[in-house]
């Protein structure tokens, strides 16, 4: 079973990598960008086939180890 | 003062920092292998080094921070061991959870390495022992994401439990924003835990420890630590 985690920033947590990209496609003359936040994106490969175990590993990688959950946030696809 | 120090894959300062130990104690120093279950019998110093833990990979220490050793040094703590992290070892026990809050990148995104001041906040902690409150301390730093960030709550905490031991400052021991090099909350270079055992810093005070390094000022730290344990004997 193919799996997707996303981890993003929490909104108001300082994001100096987004600003920094937000400033370089301003300056390609890419039009119309508000703002850009970075986040992190896990593509992951699971032996399970039960589809609520499948969530609860994600789930569990990503408080265990794939977010800060300090200042990410993230969300589990089953794909 | 029986220390150890725990080396992680890419970390770097180890070596200085177990040099500086030995200097202020004259006591050989434990190096610990993180996948280690244990601390060596009778430890009274657990210090998590700087460098580069795991490359920095997925964010600064995350990976250090749930190495196997890190079980046994969270065991410690709740024992009420004395822990010191150092830049990489600072954001590893913030990842581990033994310190709030977390290390973001530098404000002005680049990695900064020089001298920089620090106000020691209080001289009444087994990690400022040695040296005067309201002093003035120049060390070095070296880092990309030394930017001190928690929540308004976890803040408010921290000052009002008079958890911040040393804070950005000028020479002159001014606290404003243009020596707040890397647009940490509150300036803060370094905090404790609630129980006052765990500390964490940004800068190295391990590398101004000898007259060779320039300045000596990292001493007091080290000095103040050796002291406490001569206290308790």
């Amino acid at each position: 079973m193919k799996a997707r985690v996303t981890v993003t920033l929490k909104s108001g947590i300082l994001d100096p990598q987004g600003k920094a990209i937000e400033g370089a496609l301003k300056s390609l003359g890419v039009d119309g960008v508000a703002s850009v936040r970075q986040g992190k994106v896990f593509d992951i490969e699971l032996a399970a086939t039960d589809k609520a175990k499948a969530e609860a590993a994600l789930k569990a990688a990503a408080d265990k180890l794939l977010a800060n959950t300090v200042i990410e946030n993230y969300r589990v696809e089953l794909l | 003062m029986k220390s150890a120090v725990l080396v992680f894959p890419g970390i770097n300062r180890e070596r200085d920092m177990a040099r500086a130990l030995k200097l202020a104690s004259g006591n050989e120093t434990a190096m610990v292998w993180h996948a280690e279950t244990s601390l060596p019998k009778g430890t009274d110093l657990v210090v998590v080094p700087g460098g580069f833990s795991y490359g920095d990979y997925l964010r600064c220490g995350a990976i250090a921070a749930r190495a196997p050793v890190m079980d046994a040094v969270r065991d410690f703590a709740a024992r009420g061991g004395l822990v010191l992290g150092v830049c990489n070892g600072f954001q590893i026990l913030c990842e581990s959870g033994l310190l709030p809050g977390v290390l973001m990148r530098n404000a002005g995104l680049k990695f900064i390495c020089r001298d920089v001041h620090m106000r020691v906040e209080r001289s009444d902690t087994p990690f400022t022992r040695g040296y005067n409150a309201g002093q003035v301390i120049r060390v070095p730093v070296a880092h990309g994401e030394g930017n001190y960030e928690a929540d308004e709550e976890t803040l408010k905490r921290l000052e009002g439990d008079g958890r911040v031991l040393y804070r950005y400052c000028s020479p002159e021991g001014v606290v404003d924003e243009a020596s707040n090099l890397n647009g940490a909350a509150h300036s803060i270079a370094g905090i404790v835990n609630e129980r006052g055992n765990v500390l964490g810093m940004m800068p190295h005070p391990e590398n101004h420890v000898e007259e060779i390094m320039g300045c000596t000022d990292g001493r007091g730290l080290f000095a103040g630590l050796v002291q406490q344990f001569e206290r308790a004997a």
